[in-house]
């Protein structure tokens, strides 16, 4: 079983040492930078760290030096997001953190991106995320986004005040099988259980999953408006599209 | 006659508002609607809400300008109008203001970061608060309440905003999450340092509002009275919301939040009311657990 001591990045090391404190987390943490060569790990170091110019050199040199755009992706950029991921759920950083290497996430994307695309590699799955019809608030939304592509899902952001009438607009456009949904007012909370209504009217309620959060939301609100999944948080929010991506099949 | 911060250094506990998201939609804000317009297109409603929350004991309400700055107003694209509906709204409560009561011009948070986290720039972010505080205090409030706030620097930016354009008194409150690691907010702001960084940067009056129910809020404020000597304010939440049959219910009815009364003011508020959920009869009711 691989140890901490064989992290070979300090940052690495340490970060993981100091914030990832549940025992089968770390052991998956190890075994996966472990597993990892020494310049994705500084590529890793760099998102944790929210140093966005750094992540956008160093993917460039790998890139540039032959490494897989696809390996880039997995084992610096989203292995790094990985880690802010549990350091946020545990109250080590908080959304400006986050932000701050979602942005250095975004410096390093912009490089992989178009060679992904180019060689028709399928994304991890793809998303419409939307705030619904009412209701303006999207720093919640936006952060959701941010972790999901930081997890390596295409995702179609709708923006606010979505009717459920662009939901499915946008849901036979893109195809998309998962559906997000975001409210921060308890008073259009309730457009999230009318666009489902919608759904199952239009007859396409079997064809799509909704994963739904924000402030007033809950898993008992998620339940009563027939949500497949909630989340809690933002991490929580791209392990319910990573389920509902499976589930989908 | 005393001014507020005169009556809170004689040491007495005074009683704030109720909510007024809640109340505004049980009186015709459509969901999606903007509160602020309400100021111009229904000043009666507007206006009796205050009379009704001084009706019910309060010795102070806010105004109906939460979402006021032109950063919120220009979402409904009424960006053009910041400080005519700010003092409309200050207007309406200041009418209503029996002698001896205050009025409580409230400031949200704007919805945008500053950067690098976000596009805003400290100086648009500063005008426009500044733009907002002046409507107010054209409109005649006796102090001005920045308030569900997350981050110090928009809160400081708001404050210094504030004080910079009006010289009223001014308030900050925040509001916190409960995590595995304690209270924050989403900046992570703890309570302690938002106290003592808001008292250092020139608040009056520091606290918190919204968020979360009465035995959490007493917590918050425990923590907060070990930082700051100023004077604290909380607007506390009719608990955590559920859904009863379609419809969304604040479940802590006025009794069972005047029960935790006393405990809030020992913890330290000096000042105590109610946030989303609450009503006219909240404030009955705390008043009668206050006296």
């Amino acid at each position: 079983m691989a140890e901490l001591s064989d992290i070979q990045n300090d940052t690495i090391r340490e970060q993981v040492e100091e914030y990832v404190e549940r025992e089968d987390e770390r052991q998956e943490m190890i075994d996966l930078y472990v597993g990892t060569s020494l310049p994705m790990q500084e590529i890793a170091a760099g998102v944790i760290e929210g140093f966005h110019e750094q992540v956008d050199q160093l993917t460039l040199d790998a890139l540039e030096g032959g490494t897989e755009a696809t390996e880039v992706m997995d084992n610096g950029l989203i292995a790094g997001m990985g880690l802010v991921g549990i350091k946020f759920r545990d109250n080590f950083v908080f959304v400006p953190e986050v932000l701050a290497s979602a942005r250095a996430m975004k410096a390093g994307m912009k490089h992989i991106e178009p060679i992904l695309s180019e060689s028709g590699i399928d994304p991890v799955g793809r998303v419409i995320m939307g705030t619904v019809k009412g209701d303006l608030h999207d720093i919640g939304k936006n952060l959701c986004i941010m972790m999901l592509r930081g997890a390596g899902f295409e995702v179609i952001d709708l923006g606010v005040d979505v009717s459920p009438d662009d939901f499915i607009d946008a849901f036979e456009e893109h195809e998309s099988g998962v559906i997000g949904m975001s409210a921060l007012l308890t008073t259009t909370m309730p457009n999230m259980g009318r666009t489902i209504e919608a759904f199952i009217d239009a007859d396409l309620r079997d064809d799509v999953r909704f994963m739904v959060g924000g402030a007033p939301v809950t898993p008992e609100f998620a339940d009563d408006m027939g949500a497949d999944l909630y989340g809690e948080t933002a991490i929580e929010c791209v392990e319910a599209a990573k389920q509902l991506v499976t589930a989908n099949g | 006659m005393s001014t507020l911060l005169e009556q809170l250094a004689t040491g007495s506990v005074l009683l704030s508002d109720g909510a007024t998201g809640t109340y505004l939609q049980e009186h015709g804000l459509e969901p999606g609607g903007c509160p602020e317009l309400m100021n111009d297109t229904h000043p009666e409603v507007v206006g009796q809400m205050a009379a009704n929350y001084f009706a019910a004991g309060s010795n102070m309400v806010e105004t109906n300008s939460f979402g006021g700055s032109r950063y919120m107003l220009a979402k409904y694209d009424l960006g053009d109008r910041v400080e005519e509906l700010n003092c409309k709204g200050a207007e309406l409560a200041r009418q209503a203001a029996p002698a001896g009561c205050y009025v409580l011009g409230s400031i949200g948070p704007t919805g945008e970061f500053l950067e690098p986290n976000g596009t805003a720039t400290e100086e648009a972010m500063y005008e426009v608060f500044c733009e907002q505080a002046r409507g107010l205090a054209a409109g005649g409030v006796d102090a001005i309440c920045i308030e569900t706030m997350s981050d110090l620097g928009e809160t400081t930016l708001a404050l210094k905003a504030s004080k910079d354009t009006t010289g009223l008194p001014v308030i900050t409150t925040l509001c916190f999450d409960k995590g595995p690691r304690g209270y924050f907010t989403m900046m992570g702001i703890t309570p302690e340092v938002a106290a003592e960084k808001l008292g250092e940067a020139g608040a009056d009056i520091v606290g918190s509002n919204c968020g979360l129910p009465m035995s959490a809020m007493i917590e918050i404020i425990t923590a907060m009275r070990s930082a700051t000597t100023r004077p604290i304010l909380t607007h506390v939440n009719a608990g955590i919301p559920n859904i009863v049959s379609g419809e969304i219910v604040y479940p802590d009815q006025p009794e069972v939040m005047a029960a935790q009364l006393p405990s809030l003011v020992e913890a330290g508020a000096n000042i105590v009311g109610g946030c989303c959920g609450t009503s006219p009869d909240h404030v009955r009711a705390f008043a009668k657990a206050v006296q």
